[in-house]
């Protein structure tokens, strides 16, 4: 009898592939790593169980007299909420800080981010790095202004173009700047619609720098210092806007300059785009810095002659995660898969290398790694693992070449080490990514008509109902990918055109959803024939989570582009990260709700044990900001929500009903304003 | 199924590229690279390549540069599945096709000069049916009837009807309409345009149909005829393309109907016509695009049935026109006022020289005349042996509690042109000096001498209805009665003239603004004073006043003068503030008597242009049919190119041909006494008022002063002969001071 029950008790503690993935290569996958007594991501998920406490954000270890937990009880509080810790914090309190602890984090990892891409950006401007060079001078040339960096000069009364090199420098030295100056604020800031800008200038949320609005949240959330919740708030904006309008923009501003900035291309994804007869290079984490180069490196013919001689037909890169985006928008590499693949990419078998940076990396890679003849290869100094498998070769920008090619070919060398059990699942789909805020606009009239206003016009006329931003991670709380993906068809079944970044974009990509072909299958009637003039998918992937800055400036440039308001929260679009799991998911929340947008998370919020917090989140911020936080579980519900947000939007514009065609004659036309 | 459009117009764009890059290395094999090109008389090179990329192609060598763009523009090709985004690289491509085949045209006026007739009219005998690329002097004539509304806007027809009848049916209702209609391509060696003439229907400029070539590159003179508008009346400075391309969607009402078989090159033209906000309709099946964005509606609509490409083509293009329904046997509409009626065609006609015809309009008392008789006095028409000479009385009878006597001249004005409207009818002159045409087509459609009763009786009411209660038409035709008329008329004219003609600047303290040019110059406002007419000719104070008790709300608005802030330059505060804010803010002064300080503003539609002649201590002034050289070294069309578009600039002004006898012509500067040059043709037009004028101001012999042409086109050759003649310019003060 109790064997029995021991048994099954053991057997509770592995996951069911179908419930835990929508995906079948993933299923497959999780198959295999069990019969090969490899536990994941999702096997621990079901050992394992969140903490109950923790979940509600009232958990306050920020002092050694706690930890101090204060449940909300299931059946809620009647009267006066009376719980508190020793010091007497009370649950808003508690959770603010916890959430502003999350903010912090999330934006130090993009702003991080930024600062290594700055940091090389300036070695490039300095002509001190021979590897990295400015692809995309036009880009330079277009933010420059942004930066408060003059392009032209005068000479003797006349307006000349700007030695170029200089420009670059100077860019470079403003950027870095951004991090650490002493005083001012953050010169993107500016590049939000004008209302918005003056908003957050007039409330006093406008970021300082970058670090100081990070280092300001870990001293306001220490035992005893900002005890009033809305106070805590008002931070995370400053911080927040810090990574969205600063550290991320900067970052995807100066990668674009550097690595080119991404315009349409194909590709594919999923684990079926790695091969068995070639060398198989997995990237993941999440900077380009690296990943630029060992593409080049994997590209050279040095060292595909060299796989050659080993045996292989060449190399195929995949990637995971956001440094997978990266290199996608750029380059067309294929994801292999989402951030819950990742350790299923080594039990194919196939994968010859695996190479990490930062954000997102599981320590359990090396445990899966150490059951195949996989190489993991940590590459940052921040950055490393226990494991004694786990190599680490440190990556200097300044030699950039030679370190992306020692990576390469240790894969290939790995090749030969391959054992027999090679499986790599069939599923991959086709997709076509590489959006950004300028490969939009030229899509949307070509070189002398691209304008916003052809977007904003279909929006008017109603054939497109809203836009939404669907962006974030995988959980292994939920069934990987599904609220993903039912979230998005059902929004674009009603009209409703998405940007994605992140792991949603390659969720999206593994499904079909990437290709213009997917629009007359899944799409309403309108978005529709709006993706079929234009040729584009119904969900545009604009790339990685630092991306999401580009998000920002795609709704600037609707704001600019008329007829959809003046800001950023007249629009008739909502967002969400229906699967997230990352603090940064956290940061780019808040900086969303505070330009403007109705934000959606699903999974859980740790805020619900501190009720009078989440309504703030969930309802007055929207009065502060125009814009707020909500929560939904269930994806059908999360679009009807945004669904609903965005109707509201319309029939504030005006713009609920059908447009009616008005024909002109000479007295309206003279009634034209100045062009 | 836009793909497949992309598909379709991405190849033609390669192709005709491609061959237009061989037509040009051929052009180089055989010119040298220094080889002039061009199209003829106009100051805006190739307009399209020119506006679009302030590129100015003067010479073969030139044309490298746009050509280089238009392969650049080129996208990759669209594959079958799992495609990139096509719009923009369509319209690029489309875009490349359009440079391309302004540049195929180039080279076919250095290679085959003769192809194209550079005239009006297309020259039936000699069998010259295709006029190529307007010149400047057709197209500002014409621009100012897309500035002023009279033209609505154009339809680009490539291709051809499947039969005479319905291209005729189709071209008719668009004349109807009052758009101009440029003709383009052949569908298998049949254009519309042989098509119309095989069913008697006259073609050219005139009446509204323009032959411009049988090849679908030649439908780029369209777009030239287009984008010359935004630069010279709209303002829109050369290489600003994307202001060039918005004005033209949101002000130049035009589209495209592609009849017939469209092929990859049509495509690549639609495509390219789309960049300007121009949509096609086709009478075929071929893939539509119907979301809105980069054209106001629809982008390409086919299977339109020929019964409904005119109705449905301005619906999509977004376009209100009003056909006017007058109760006549024959079409009426401002596309027929160009019409001529020729020796061969011609029925009966009166005055011109062999009977006498007269117009007059006269204010009657309310219950003095009866609303909408005609009275035919005298045999009709039909009475009229074919060939024969007939007299002919107008007589209009007007009431109104609102009418006043000022305004008889103005609607008697009206009468030139109204009857010009009614096709197959043509009128010359005016008051006592008319001349009536009538052609045997419309005797054949049953029209009668009552049907010019009817036109005015329904056209003064619809024009002028705000000021008119009633109106009565008489028309004569036997000698003693026009006699009668005629001598009653002279003495009329005599005494509003006189009346015109004393008035003075200072006798009023209501001046007029005119904006009617703001559709096209939105910075522009005129300023009308009685001794100031309108720069384009056609509006003196007393029309600009009539107007506004027509159209309180109209482009016609009283300007309190209000205090005078310079007596010799003529400013006033009152007009200040009004111009400020009726130009957003643009011009906040300007001097109605000086072209030397701050000068009256210019939309591009004047009828003369001044301009500065240091070296002569004078002006010299060029009317715009004037197509010659001037001693200032621009031509007309230059000199309107620089100054157009509501610019102020000093040196420069814009006038009527009218305003250069009136009293305070550039009197700040010196007045008429500066006027050292004009064009023969101008100076012999207006010859009796130089004299006259110059006679009043102490110089009778004035108008033998003056040189032209013929004396010389540079300051150095014009100098000697007005130091021989004794100019009065000469010992003025400086003009430059």
């Amino acid at each position: 009898m109790s064997e029995v029950k021991a048994k099954v008790e053991k057997e509770a503690k592995v996951a069911d592939p179908v419930a835990a993935s929508i995906d079948p290569a993933t299923q497959q996958m999780l198959r295999r790593a069990q019969e090969l007594g490899i536990d994941t991501v999702f096997d621990r998920a079901v050992s394992l169980k969140p903490c109950n406490i923790g979940i509600q954000g009232i958990c306050c270890k920020n002092c050694a007299m706690g930890p101090c937990r204060l449940p909300l009880p299931k059946s809620g509080i009647e009267g006066e909420d009376t719980r508190k810790g020793l010091c007497g914090a009370t649950p808003n309190t508690i959770a603010a800080r916890n959430f502003a602890r999350m903010v912090a984090a999330g934006a130090a990892a993009h702003s991080d981010h930024g600062r290594s891409v700055a940091e090389v950006f300036l070695s490039v401007a300095r002509k001190e790095n021979k590897d990295y060079t400015i692809k995309d001078p036009e880009k330079l040339l277009a933010i420059a202004p942004h930066y408060g960096v003059a392009t032209t000069v005068e000479v003797d009364g006349e307006t000349r173009d700007r030695d170029f090199d200089e420009i670059a420098l100077e860019l470079a030295e403003v950027a870095l700047g951004e991090w650490g100056k002493p005083e001012g604020q953050l010169l993107n800031l500016k590049r939000a619609p004008q209302p918005l800008y003056e908003r957050w200038n007039k409330m006093g949320e406008c970021p300082r720098n970058i670090d100081r609005e990070i280092v300001d949240i870990m001293h306001r959330t220490h035992m005893g210092v900002d005890q009033d919740y809305k106070n805590i708030i008002k931070q995370c904006t400053r911080a927040s806007l810090a990574d969205g309008w600063g550290g991320s923009m900067i970052a995807t501003d100066l990668q674009d300059v550097m690595f080119g900035t991404p315009y349409p291309l194909q590709s594919e994804a999923n684990l079926g785009i790695m091969k068995e007869d070639h060398v198989n290079i997995i990237i993941h984490g999440h900077e380009p810095i690296l990943s630029e180069m060992i593409v080049a490196a994997a590209q050279s013919k040095e060292m595909i002659d060299y796989a050659k001689t080993i045996g292989a037909k060449g190399i195929q890169l995949g990637g995971i995660c956001c440094t997978g985006n990266e290199i996608l928008q750029r380059h067309g590499v294929p994801p292999a898969g989402t951030f819950l693949q990742q350790e299923l990419a080594i039990v194919t078998g196939a994968c010859d290398a695996m190479v990490v940076d930062v954000q997102c990396v599981f320590q359990n890679l090396a445990n899966v790694a150490k059951c195949f003849h996989t190489k993991l290869v940590t590459t940052h100094p921040m950055a490393r693992m226990e494991q004694d498998n786990v190599i680490h070769i440190e990556f200097d920008e300044h030699h950039a070449m030679d370190d992306a090619k020692r990576i390469v070919k240790m894969a290939i060398d790995n090749f030969k080490n391959r054992g027999a059990e090679v499986m790599i699942p069939k599923q991959k789909a086709t997709q076509i990514a590489g959006f950004s805020v300028e490969s939009i606009k030229y899509h949307l009239g070509g070189s002398f008509r691209g304008d916003y206003f052809t977007l904003n016009d279909n929006i008017i006329n109603g054939r497109i109902r809203g836009i939404a931003g669907v962006v974030g991670c995988n959980n292994a709380r939920t069934r990987h990918n599904e609220a993903h993906i039912i979230l998005v068809k059902e929004l674009i079944k009603n009209d409703v055109i998405v940007l994605t970044t992140g792991c949603n974009g390659i969720a999206c990509a593994m499904e079909g959803l990437l290709t213009p072909e997917t629009a007359g299958v899944f799409c309403g009637p309108g978005l529709a024939e709006v993706c079929e003039t234009v040729g584009i998918p119904p969900v545009l992937h604009l790339g990685s989570c630092v991306d999401n800055s580009r998000i920002l400036l795609a709704a600037t440039e609707v704001v600019k582009a008329g007829g959809l308001g003046k800001d950023i929260q007249d629009l008739p679009a909502a967002g969400a990260a229906p699967e997230w799991m990352s603090e940064k998911a956290i940061s780019i929340g808040q900086y969303f709700v505070a330009s403007g947008v109705y934000t959606l998370f699903g999974v859980s919020l740790p805020v619900t044990g501190a009720p009078v917090f989440q309504n703030y989140l969930f309802n007055e911020l929207e009065k502060i900001y125009g814009g707020k936080w909500d929560l939904a579980v269930d994806p059908l519900e999360m679009a009807a929500k945004m669904i609903a947000h965005i109707d509201k939007k319309r029939k504030a514009l005006g713009i609920d009903k059908a447009r009616e065609r008005v024909l002109m004659d000479m007295a309206d036309r003279q009634k034209l304003e100045t062009a | 199924m836009s793909r497949l459009v992309a598909f379709a117009a991405i190849q033609g764009g390669y192709n005709i590229v491609s061959k237009v890059e061989g037509k040009y290395k051929r052009a180089l094999q055989t010119h040298d690279a220094s080889t002039k090109v061009g199209f003829p008389n106009t100051a805006y090179y190739l307009p399209v390549i020119y506006s679009l990329l302030g590129l100015k192609v003067e010479t073969l060598e030139d044309i490298k540069k746009p050509l280089d763009i238009a392969r650049k523009l080129l996208p990759p090709h669209v594959k079958g599945a799992h495609h990139l985004p096509y719009l923009g690289p369509l319209l690029d491509a489309g875009m490349a096709a359009l440079f391309a085949f302004e540049i195929e045209e180039a080279i076919r006026y250095l290679e085959d000069p003769d192809f194209y007739l550079h005239s009006e009219e297309p020259d039936m005998e000699a069998g010259k049916i295709w006029l190529g690329a307007a010149d400047d002097t057709v197209f500002r004539k014409r621009g100012v009837e897309f500035v002023d509304g009279s033209a609505p806007g154009f339809a680009a027809i490539v291709g051809s009807a499947p039969n005479p009848e319905i291209a005729k049916m189709i071209v008719e209702e668009y004349q109807r309409r009052s758009l101009y209609i440029f003709c383009a391509a052949n569908q298998n060696g049949t254009t519309v345009i042989e098509q119309l003439i095989e069913a008697g229907v006259q073609v050219g400029w005139n009446t509204r149909i323009v032959p411009f070539g049988p090849d679908i590159s030649s439908a780029i003179f369209a777009l030239g005829f287009a984008n010359r508008a935004a630069m010279a009346f709209g303002g829109v400075q050369p290489g600003d393309y994307k202001k060039m391309l918005k004005y033209n969607k949101d002000r130049i009402f035009a589209f495209v109907n592609a009849l017939g078989d469209v092929n990859a090159e049509w495509a690549a033209a639609a495509a390219g016509c789309v960049n300007w906000g121009f949509p096609t309709l086709a009478d075929t099946d071929i893939p539509e695009i119907l979301p809105t964005g980069i054209c106001t509606y629809e982008h390409v609509v086919a299977n339109v049935s020929h019964e409904d490409m005119v109705q449905r083509s301005v619906e999509v293009r977004g376009l209100k026109v009003t056909v006017s329904t007058i109760d006549i046997p024959c079409s009426f509409g401002p596309a027929y006022e160009g019409e001529r009626v020729r020796g061969a065609d011609l029925y009966a006609q009166t005055g011109g020289g062999k009977t006498q015809c007269t117009e007059l309009v006269k204010m009657a008392e309310m219950n003095e005349i009866e609303d909408g008789k005609v009275i035919v006095q005298g045999p009709d028409i039909k009475e009229i042996k074919q060939g024969g000479t007939f007299p002919l009385g107008i007589y209009v009878q007007v009431a109104g509690r609102e009418m006043q006597a000022d305004f008889e001249p103005i609607l008697e004005r009206q009468i030139h042109h109204l009857i010009n409207y009614i096709q197959g009818i043509m009128h010359i002159g005016q008051r006592d000096i008319s001349w009536v045409r009538i052609s045997k087509a419309a005797i054949e459609k049953g029209f009668a001498l009552k049907d010019i009763g009817v036109v005015l009786h329904a056209k003064f009411h619809q024009d002028f209805g705000k000021i008119l209660d009633k109106v009565q038409v008489t028309l004569m035709t036997r000698k003693e009665d026009v006699d009668k008329l005629t001598e009653r008329a002279r003495g009329e004219y005599r005494t509003r003239d006189e009346r015109v003609e004393k008035m003075r600047d200072e006798d009023v303290e209501t001046y007029y603004s005119c904006t009617l040019c703001q559709s096209f110059a939105p910075t522009h406002v005129c300023t009308v004073s009685p001794e100031r007419t309108g720069l384009c000719g056609a509006y003196n104070w007393m029309d600009c006043k009539a107007s506004f008790e027509i159209n309180p709300t109209g482009p016609n608005q009283p300007i309190e003068k209000g205090e005078c802030l310079d007596p010799k330059m003529g400013q006033w505060k009152g007009v200040n503030d009004f111009i400020k804010k009726a130009s957003r803010g643009a011009i906040d002064h300007y001097n109605f008597y000086s072209m030397v300080q701050a000068p009256m503003t210019t939309c591009g539609c004047c009828e003369c242009i001044a301009a500065m002649l240091p070296q002569c201590n004078g002006v010299m002034t060029v009317n715009r049919d004037y197509i010659g050289e001037t001693p200032c070294g621009m031509k007309f069309t230059t000199l309107a190119g620089v100054m157009g578009g509501g610019a102020s600039s000093p040196g420069f002004v814009g006038h009527s041909k009218f305003n250069v006898t009136q009293g305070k012509f550039i009197v700040g500067d010196g007045g008429l006494l500066r006027m050292v040059w004009m064009p023969k043709s101008l100076k012999e037009e207006i010859k009796d008022r130089l004299i006259k004028r110059g006679t009043a101001m102490g110089y009778p012999n004035l108008y033998d002063m003056i040189a032209d042409e013929t004396v010389g086109t540079t300051e150095e050759e014009i100098l000697p002969w007005l130091k021989e003649k004794g100019h009065p310019a000469l010992n003025m003060e400086s003009l430059v001071g």
